[in-house]
């Protein structure tokens, strides 16, 4: 058996964390959580979480930027938006999840999962052909996801290519994908706010 | 400046191509004008976003400042999610000052201005509202009487940016399903999440999401469940072998878009509804084809 | 207009009201550019002017430099004018020649900028030095006090202000109107009452009694006020009975009739237990009601619905009370004051369809809980579900329609309170286990924490978290056949889903749904949640806006019976106070006409809503009647010639005040 200390020591959080989600489109609202959990209770998969959201907006309210960059939450979260509309206080919960994870895309807090990976992996895709190809995305989601998944997606992906809704041959792309990247490019990349005032160190105090 | 100017998004050219059929052939049954957006892009989807804000909006954006430099016609949007892409990306454009003011100056660049003047509208409220239960009706040749089905909405057309009327208490698939002849269900999990991207990344919580869906709706008794979105169709439609082998209990439903509903109803041919791209069709009860 | 008499001789009196102006505005340089304003021959600067140092010191300028005009730059002038007039009089100026400039809400609290805040406060000095050297002397007119008062709204607060009112003031009646056919309010509906437990009926009925008897209370149940006019001191108020098809002073509440009427069963929602139980066309709300008295819905009665009926109803009557011919009547009468409370209305649940209310069986309201657990309820004080057994477990869930952006953002303050007397009495009617789901469990006051530590160690299980929503979706055996709650147990950190058999909504206090027409019939103000304003949430908490009226209980907002109670004493005695003065000053800001520029045009005639112009036919110019002039400045407004002027607000006034600013 291990024993964990789980103190908080002011100097390992982040004071400005809270300010950096604040400020992004959707973050404004996220003084004024009451910490009531009516965003963990509708959220259909916060159960599966390690934290659960009304813990992720506490967090980020206190300044705990690595706990909440690192967790898997914000790639469970499935951004079906019940807890933006059930939370009483008005926090765009499903928006703060996705700052989230922009910041952690940026910082590379995540890649132990295979949701952001598969996130990546999209929006390459679209980048290049404008447009998704269903059946060549599976392929990258079962890539990395291991082999198991992939053979238990077999038999459904046999299934719809006989119907004519999947197929090997075929991919979905506009006539002109550059012109998408034009204006694409034409944007500086945003993934999110510059980098913490004062990086957090996970080892001090320990 | 009739008919409308269709966004379809990338499912309904693939997965969700049963839903494009029907959706053609009921607005065309009604008279109603479809017109594809030009080499339109992918909305952004939920990936975009989780990348990067401002790539996300434009994404969705240049979609809408198409169609705003054609007629400026209302967009339907069929796809729920794309649905959601492009009333979230308006919406913000609205919203954030910042953000408006740097995609529209990358859409300018493209000759795409931007105003925000087109309507993003989902298939379903167009039909209820734009067309109305009384044309709906009247264009009924085959009742789907005793036909029992579970109205399934999803998140995307409901949340945060309410496509059919409110959130908590949609009834607009229940409206239709009337329309039509048919029992709706009581369905409480009407409106929740079915799992969404997650099938794919997660599927143990993926699945399990699917599994009370489709539990809730055998235990309603239903003989199929109707859908607005072709994730929530894919999810719910194929994986049930899977859960049914996994969970030793019998899930296997016809899961049908709301269009091939309304197809059915309209006494409209099988196939120009998809209906034989469906892994799994309902038996039509056998009154059908007597007119009520 | 005619000219000062003396030359200006001005003081200016900057107020640092502590750091609350001095923090922002820099007042010595304020001080110095007021000095050198024209006219100005004194200024200086006070820590506290409204203070007893602050007040002796503008006296003793006045003598020292034979001011004969003053200014004094501080708060607003509904806070302190009325001080610092008395205080310019007292000097020997007359009181009119005095003008306050409000630099304080109007500059240092909403001003960040420090320069820019001073430079505010001194052009708002400048105008106010221009317009004082205009002002006119003038005299307060005083009129006499009717001392008669009108009640509205009989709940806990309206009866117990009517009874001290009634106590105290002899020989003057108190009128209370109730548009229920009872008084009592929502008080009446309550089995017991937090923290005391004590028996809400046996506090309340004794009260209502004595409301019935009183020799100085008019009471005028099932009757609305229909139009309010005049001021303080002085209103003419109609009042409308509506027809209760009885004849009040002949029925003695036999109830014969009930009994008698061609309905055999009672199938008529009974609004006063909230449509749980039924009544017949004919019938009493409850069997206390005050007063005990029959009425007959009209939209129920055979015969006044459709015209006809064997009316057996009038054949059981042994006193012929019944008058199925009955007119609404309107009576008109003068009082001098007016104490407002229309209480509160319960937050419709059907606005949370997440909780099912209306949907789903065996959920229901607090308030709909209170009735069931009175023994005069409609099930005789033990809550059961809707298939007759008794519940095994109840979720109360908080904060329904409170505290939330949705809906109403405010606390609506007692129903942490009464969530814990239902859960208390909830178990010991029924046994049954009862979850509390609150975000904050608010229990201040005297013997509410203790309240609230008693119902802990009862046993009650408490969770903090607001409840997402209530499905009958169920996922386990347990979960079959049951409500499901789910919300996030945050102290427990785990998302929970408990099976309960009875649900209660513990909705919130909002605003009557006629809180604006009341508001704009009594000219009162409303804040931004919709209750009723009083005039200073600290210093006036039951005076408003308009002279004379005050306001009591929960429609000034969500309180409970203490507190409502305290308010209702108080509002009594802010009335008794102008009543035993005996007379009010009225301002004279009222109308003039200049008769050489008026062209006897009328317009002003048609715009007066108080009647007070009239036309001289022989003069052909009109003239006011100052009595009847509110002041309100419409006529000087319309007058195409410029020959009306409102006095203390003449046009070069306004015109000096506004060169003044610019
Ligand atoms: C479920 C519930 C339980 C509660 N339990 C307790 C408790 O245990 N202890 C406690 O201290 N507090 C309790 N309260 C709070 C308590 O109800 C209020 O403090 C109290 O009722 C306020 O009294 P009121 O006279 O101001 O208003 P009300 O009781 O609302 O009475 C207002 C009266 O005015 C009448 N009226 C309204 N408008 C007009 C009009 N225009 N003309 C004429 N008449 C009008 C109404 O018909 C009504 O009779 C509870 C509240 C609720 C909702
Ligand atoms: S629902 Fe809103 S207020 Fe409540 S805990 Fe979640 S974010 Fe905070
Ligand atoms: S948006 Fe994400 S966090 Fe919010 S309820 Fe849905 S899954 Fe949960
Ligand atoms: S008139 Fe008829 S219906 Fe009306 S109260 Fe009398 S008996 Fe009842
Ligand atoms: S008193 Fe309690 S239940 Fe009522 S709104 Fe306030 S916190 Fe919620």
């Amino acid at each position: 058996m291990q024993v964990v200390r789980t103190v908080k020591y002011e100097e390992e959080l982040d004071a400005g964390f809270t300010n950096q989600v604040a400020s992004e489109p959707g973050g404004d609202a996220i003084w004024n959580c009451l910490q009531c959990g009516t965003c963990s209770a509708i959220c259909p998969v916060s159960i599966y979480m390690d934290k659960t959201p009304r813990r992720i907006i506490g967090l980020i309210r206190g300044g705990f930027r690595d706990e909440v960059l690192g967790s898997l939450s914000i790639w469970i979260c499935t951004s079906c938006y019940a807890c933006t509309v059930e939370c009483p206080q008005q926090i765009r919960i499903t928006d703060i999840m996705y700052i989230a994870k922009r910041m952690a895309m940026k910082e590379s807090q995540y890649q132990r999962f295979v949701v952001p990976a598969v996130e990546e992996a999209f929006v390459k895709m679209v980048r290049k052909n404008g447009r998704l190809t269903e059946s060549r995305m599976g392929i990258k989601v079962v890539r990395k996801s291991g082999l198991r998944s992939g053979v238990a997606m077999f038999p459904i992906a046999w299934r719809l290519m006989r119907k004519h809704r999947m197929s090997l041959l075929h991919v979905e792309r506009m006539q002109d994908p550059a012109s998408l990247r034009a204006v694409l490019d034409a944007l500086e990349p945003r993934h999110a706010p510059t980098a913490p005032a004062a990086a957090p160190s996970r080892a001090a105090g320990a | 400046m009739t008919g409308y100017l269709y966004y379809p998004g990338c499912s309904l050219k693939g997965s969700g191509a049963p839903y494009e059929k029907s959706l053609l052939a009921v607005f065309s049954a009604l008279g109603q004008e479809l017109k594809e957006i030009p080499d339109w892009n992918c909305c952004g989807a939920t990936a975009y976003l989780s990348v990067d804000q401002d790539m996300a909006v434009a994404m969705a954006a240049r979609n809408l400042a198409i169609a705003e430099k054609l007629d400026g016609q209302d967009v339907v949007a069929p796809c729920s999610g794309c649905y959601l892409s492009l009333a979230k990306a308006k919406a913000t454009l609205a919203e954030y000052p910042d953000v408006r003011a740097r995609v529209t100056a990358a859409l300018g660049k493209a000759s795409l201005p931007y105003e925000g003047r087109v309507a993003v509208r989902h298939p379903l409220e167009v039909l209820l509202t734009d067309v109305g239960p009384e044309v709906l009706k009247k264009r009924v040749t085959r009742p789907l009487k005793n036909l029992r089905v579970a109205p399934y909405y999803g998140c995307a057309i409901l949340r945060p940016y309410p496509g059919v009327p409110s959130p908590q208490a949609p009834h607009s698939l229940e409206d239709l399903c009337r329309v039509v002849g048919a029992t709706p269900v009581d369905y409480p999990n009407k409106a929740r999440c079915c799992g969404g991207m997650l099938t794919a990344g997660v599927q143990s919580v993926g699945l399990r999401l699917v599994e009370i869906l489709l539990c809730e709706a055998k235990a309603a008794d239903v003989d199929a469940v109707v859908t607005t979105c072709p994730l929530c169709q894919y999810n719910l439609e194929v994986y049930q072998e899977r859960i049914c082998k996994a969970k030793g209990k019998d899930v296997r439903l016809p899961i049908l878009y709301f269009t091939q509903l309304l197809g059915m109803a309209f006494g409209l041919d099988d196939h120009a509804l998809g209906m034989d791209q469906l892994l799994r069709v309902p038996l039509v009860a056998p009154c059908a084809g007597v007119k009520a | 207009m005619n000219p000062p008499a003396e030359a200006p001789r001005i003081g200016v009196f900057v107020c640092d009201c502590g750091f609350n102006i001095l923090g922002v505005v820099d007042v010595p340089a304020v001080v110095k550019f007021a000095a050198a304003l024209p006219g100005v021959v004194h200024a200086e600067e006070y820590k506290y002017m409204c203070s007893d140092p602050g007040q002796d010191l503008i006296k003793k300028a006045v003598q020292e430099h034979g001011l004969n005009r003053v200014v004094v730059a501080s708060c607003s002038p509904t806070l302190h004018e009325r001080t610092f007039r008395r205080v310019v009089s007292e000097a020997g100026i007359n009181p009119f020649l005095f003008n306050m400039v409000n630099i304080r809400e109007g500059v240092s609290w909403v001003t960040e900028d420090k320069v820019q805040a001073t430079e505010k406060a001194e052009s708002l000095i400048d105008a106010g030095v221009r317009r004082v050297t205009l002002q006119e002397p003038l005299e307060a007119r005083s009129e006499p006090v009717n001392p008669n008062v009108l009640v509205i709204g009989g709940g806990i607060a309206g009866m117990h202000a009517s009874l001290s009112l009634a106590n105290a003031n002899r020989g003057a009646k108190v009128h209370l109107v109730e548009r229920q056919p009872s008084i009592g309010g929502n008080m009446a509906r309550f089995d017991k009452t937090f923290p005391t437990l004590d028996c809400a009926s046996c506090i309340l009925t004794p009260k209502m009694t004595e409301v019935k008897i009183h020799p100085n209370i008019r009471l005028h149940s099932y009757s609305e006020v229909v139009s309010v006019d005049g001021y303080v001191g002085n209103f003419d108020v109609t009042i409308e009975h509506k027809p209760r098809y009885i004849n009040e002073d002949l029925c003695i509440g036999c109830l014969k009739c009930i009994e008698a009427c061609v309905f055999k069963d009672a199938r008529f929602p009974n609004e006063f237990d909230l449509g749980l139980a039924k009544r017949k066309p004919i019938y009493i709300p409850f069997p206390q009601a005050v007063p005990t008295k029959v009425l007959i819905d009209p939209h129920d009665c055979l015969y006044l619905r459709l015209g006809t009926c064997k009316k057996t109803c009038i054949d059981a009557c042994e006193k012929d009370a019944i008058d199925l011919e009955q007119k609404p009547d309107r009576v008109s009468l003068k009082v001098g004051t007016i104490v407002v409370a229309t209480g509160f209305k319960p937050f419709d649940a059907r606005r949370k369809p997440q909780y099912g209310y209306g949907v789903l069986p065996n959920v229901y309201t607090a308030l709909e809980m209170e009735r069931f657990l009175s023994p005069t309820g409609p099930t005789e004080g033990v809550p059961l579900l809707q298939d007759g057994r008794k519940p095994e477990t109840v979720g109360i869930i908080h904060c329904v329609g409170s505290r939330d952006k949705n809906t109403n953002e405010y606390c609506s303050k007692v129903c942490c309170m009464y969530s814990l007397k239902l859960a208390h009495l909830i178990k010991e009617r029924t046994g049954a286990e009862v979850y509390n789901f609150y975000i904050d469990m608010r229990t201040p006051g005297k013997g509410y924490e203790e309240f609230y530590e008693r119902l802990l160690s009862e046993g009650l299980k408490v969770i903090r978290g607001r409840v997402a929503e209530v499905t009958k979706a169920a996922l386990t055996r347990a979960e079959k056949d049951h409500l499901i709650i789910r919300a996030e147990d945050t102290l427990a950190g785990f998302v929970r889903r408990i099976p309960v058999d009875m649900v209660v909504l513990a909705v919130g206090l909002e605003p009557q749904s006629d809180t604006q027409e009341l508001r704009r019939m009594l000219n009162l103000s409303c804040g931004h949640e919709g209750f009723l304003q009083e005039l200073h949430p600290k210093l006036a908490p039951v005076s408003t806006a308009t002279d004379g009226i005050f306001i009591a209980g929960a429609c000034q907002g969500p309180k409970d019976i203490p507190e409502t109670v305290a308010q209702a004493g108080a509002a009594a005695s802010e009335a008794l106070s102008l009543i035993h003065r005996g007379v009010v000053e009225i301002q004279p800001y009222t109308a003039v006409v200049n008769e050489e520029l008026c062209s006897g045009c009328k317009v002003c005639i048609g715009m007066c809503p108080y009647d007070a112009i009239g036309y001289d036919e022989e003069k052909r110019v009109v003239h006011v009647t100052e009595v009847k002039c509110k002041g309100c400045g419409v006529c000087a407004a319309a007058c195409p010639t410029g020959a009306m002027d409102q006095q203390h607000f003449r046009k070069e006034l306004v015109m000096a005040e506004i060169a003044g600013v610019i």
